[in-house]
């Protein structure tokens, strides 16, 4: 064991290496591309004893990867945006095939417009693909969530694979302490893989992912996949305690944070979970009862463990750091089902902020703090919101001049600062 | 290709976007070789398109005053393909890297080739992915490090110590799927390359011109100056029209030649051959309506 600084790349790169992946396809994209780079220098120098081979496009990659993880190997990729958009094809089929392998996204926002920087909108695209999902919020979780990944989806109830994600640039370019546990310490907590029927073998020919018509088989194969995501419910506790038995760190399906007595919780995903928690950490001092929910599991969805998390409170504000067009937050709406008809459900106060790596700032945080506190004060759930100050707003209005253009009507007024 | 009788200059092409590339980027000179190629064909902004895919060189169509369109990486040929479609008026330049035509987007060059749109394609072609930051692409040339101790592990990221792949020969591949018009150009030699692209431009039918465009930042093996010793130009008897001599020309190992390598004007393109089918529909009456007044009598 050793401590060091990674980046949130770095530390998924040494997940990979440390789970003695066999086999890595590759493919670059912006902000994932070091961690594939990483691990090819580790292969062809023999630090690692796994395969990386560079094909030619993401749809290829995840193609490749899946197919190879159904003969019976263990299997790491990345990607990222649009990456994973163009392997989406393979992002829905990989899971019927019920072969497990593990696959980094570093979220950043979908064209188009064309921008580099996060949001959680393309991971949010896979949501209900059969992929099992786990969020991260710092590089030692990135690390350490690889790892748990693959227990988990190997794991002889689950049998899918799975995305662990991680803010672009917040995560994927910033450095922090991370411990990088020993071999042999990792050997311990993630045995080899045993494929068990899903593998090749001489004594037992098979051929995978057949055609079905007329529905009820189809039906049956995709209930039996959906079935086997919610056993991941379970075996995430096994395999979480089992984590912390070995390396001392624990992670909850749903971290709470100061929440034991909060009126007031925010709800969010990933990174900026952290500028949350300072948040929060202030606003105590101000003697308001507030913390942070995040779930790190979001598939299987752990709608039990939020209903007892939250069940009480007077209100939640929900930032979805994505956007459901003609819709809205999709956290929102997926907390609004799993709370819905509960007996003293909160209110729930649904933002929308840090598209494309539009920063959050903690007065934003504040803000939204006070105004969840007066929503639940007067019994009226406020209409969702879009966090964008009256400069942004400005700044905005200064380039559609220059282009000619004007602000059309619908998004007038709609400033909060 | 639509072209006027008004004078354009090549500069009335430039855009007010400055380039972003970096110092001493090739594509700076397909850049210009684009605008006087657009200038000697007198083709109008107004009646052009400039399609990309996504890369450095992708970012060429904000920089030209015409139309432009900036898609996703890989489906440069399709969204040319449908704005020639759909306004077959329009000139279409589509234009991207090597790895956005011969990588990611590979699978539409035949397609292309077999339809045969009117569309000029040109390939910015630096033998890397630009935009990513120096991986290999299907034209790398990046030798086992076993064979060349030269390789610098920093520079190739994702193969460290070289390639186990062989590169394409993009051109050979062309003239195998016959598109209509095959030729290379060098970003260093921008008059040439200007002929080249008015040629392209003038042809009716698909032209796959792939420039070399150096990428000086994470690309130093296939520079100028590597391309200056190993280009040539295409020998003056050369007869593009033989597809035989074409492909003994592409498959050459004693360089690269610069010029129009292949060429078939007569190639029905996809719009006339739907044209075509339409005016035979149009003095036939549909079968539908025969058989209703059969059967509604
Ligand atoms: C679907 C998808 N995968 C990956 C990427 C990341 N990406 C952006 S540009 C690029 C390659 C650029 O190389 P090339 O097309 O040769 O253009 P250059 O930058 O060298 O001009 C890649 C892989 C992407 N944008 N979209
Ligand atoms: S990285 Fe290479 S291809 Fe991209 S702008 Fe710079 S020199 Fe040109």
């Amino acid at each position: 064991m050793r401590r060091t600084l990674l980046t949130g790349n770095g530390a998924a790169a040494w997940g990979a290496r440390l789970a003695e992946a066999d086999y890595v396809p590759a493919f670059p994209i912006t902000p994932q591309t070091e961690i594939i780079e990483a691990l090819a220098g580790w292969s062809e120098r023999g630090e690692m004893a796994g395969r990386v081979v560079t094909l030619d496009s993401e749809h290829s990659m995840l193609t490749a990867a899946a197919a190879a993880a159904a003969t019976g190997v263990r299997v790491f990729t990345a990607t990222s945006s649009q990456g994973l958009l163009y392997g989406m094809e393979m992002i829905y089929t990989a899971p019927g095939w019920r072969a497990p392998f593990v696959m980094v996204n570093v979220s950043r926002a979908l064209a188009s417009p064309i921008t580099l920087e996060a949001d959680h909108n393309d991971i949010l695209a896979a949501r209900d693909s059969g992929f099992l999902q786990i969020h991260c919020a710092t590089c030692q979780e990135v690390l350490d969530s690889v790892l748990m990944a693959y227990r988990l989806a190997e794991h002889p109830q689950v049998r899918l694979p799975a995305i662990v994600n991680l803010d672009g640039f917040y995560l994927s370019f910033t450095r922090e302490p991370v411990v990088i546990p020993d071999q042999e310490q990792v050997r311990r907590f993630l045995p080899p893989f045993d494929p068990g029927n899903v593998a090749f073998r001489a004594d037992r020919p098979a051929s995978q992912a057949a055609l079905v018509l007329g529905g009820s088989l189809y039906s049956y194969f995709r209930y039996e996949a959906h079935l086997a995501t919610l056993q991941a419910l379970t075996a995430y506790e096994e395999v979480a305690q089992a984590f912390e038995r070995e390396m001392g760190r624990r992670y909850p399906a749903v971290e709470a944070y100061r929440a034991e007595d909060a009126e007031y919780i925010f709800f969010l995903m990933g990174a900026y979970a952290t500028k949350a928690k300072d948040a929060v950490n202030r606003l105590r001092e101000r003697g308001m009862r507030i913390g942070v929910v995040r779930p790190r599991l979001l598939r299987p969805y752990p709608a039990r463990i939020l209903q007892e998390l939250l069940r009480g409170r007077r209100a939640v504000a929900v930032i979805d750091q994505n956007l459901s067009m003609g819709m809205g937050g999709i956290l929102y709406s997926e907390l609004a089902s799993a709370l819905y008809g509960m007996k003293d459900a909160p209110m729930l106060v649904s933002y929308i902020g840090g598209l494309g790596g539009r920063d959050i700032s903690t007065e934003e945080l504040f803000t939204m703090a006070a105004q969840t506190r007066e929503a639940a004060d007067a019994g009226v759930t406020p209409e969702p919101r879009l966090l964008y100050t009256a400069a942004e707003l400005r700044e905005v209005r200064k380039m559609q001049t220059i282009a000619g253009s004007k602000l059309p009507g619908h998004m007038e007024g709609k400033n909060d600062e | 290709m639509t072209a006027t009788s008004t004078q354009y200059s090549p500069r009335d092409y430039k855009s007010d976007l400055k380039p972003i590339w970096c110092a001493g980027c090739g594509d700076f000179g397909v850049l210009n070789a684009l605008y006087k190629a657009m200038s000697m064909c007198g083709l109008k902004p107004e009646d052009t398109v400039v399609v990309s895919g996504i890369g450095c060189s992708s970012r060429l169509p904000g920089f030209v005053e015409t139309y432009g369109y900036h898609g996703v990486h890989g489906r440069t040929l399709p969204a040319a393909t449908g704005i020639k479609a759909a306004r077959p008026e329009l000139n279409v330049i589509a234009v991207g890297g090597d790895g956005d035509g011969y990588s990611i987007g590979a699978g539409h060059l035949p397609h292309c080739a077999r339809r045969n749109p009117d569309i000029t394609y040109l390939i910015m072609n630096n033998n890397t992915y630009g935009l990513t930051k120096g991986q290999i692409s299907p034209t790398s040339m990046v030798p086992l490090a076993s064979i060349s101790p030269k390789v610098d592990p920093k520079r190739w990221k994702t193969t460290p110590y070289g390639m186990t792949e062989e590169a394409i020969n993009p051109i050979a591949q062309a003239i195998a799927w016959d598109v209509s018009f095959v030729a290379r150009g060098f970003s260093y030699k921008p008059n040439q390359l200007a002929d080249i692209l008015a040629a392209a431009i003038s042809h009716r039918g698909f032209a796959l011109v792939d420039a070399f465009s150096p990428c000086p930042t994470f690309n130093q093996d296939q520079n100028d100056d590597y391309y200056k010793d190993h280009t040539y130009d295409v020998p003056e008897d050369h007869d593009p029209t033989d597809r035989v001599k074409a492909f003994e020309l592409a498959l050459r190992t004693d360089g690269y030649p610069i010029g129009i390598i292949y060429r078939r004007d007569n190639k029905p393109s996809m719009l006339e051959e739907q044209a075509f089918l339409r005016r035979r529909f149009e003095n036939n009456p549909g079968t539908m309506e025969k058989l209703f007044a059969k059967y509604q009598g």
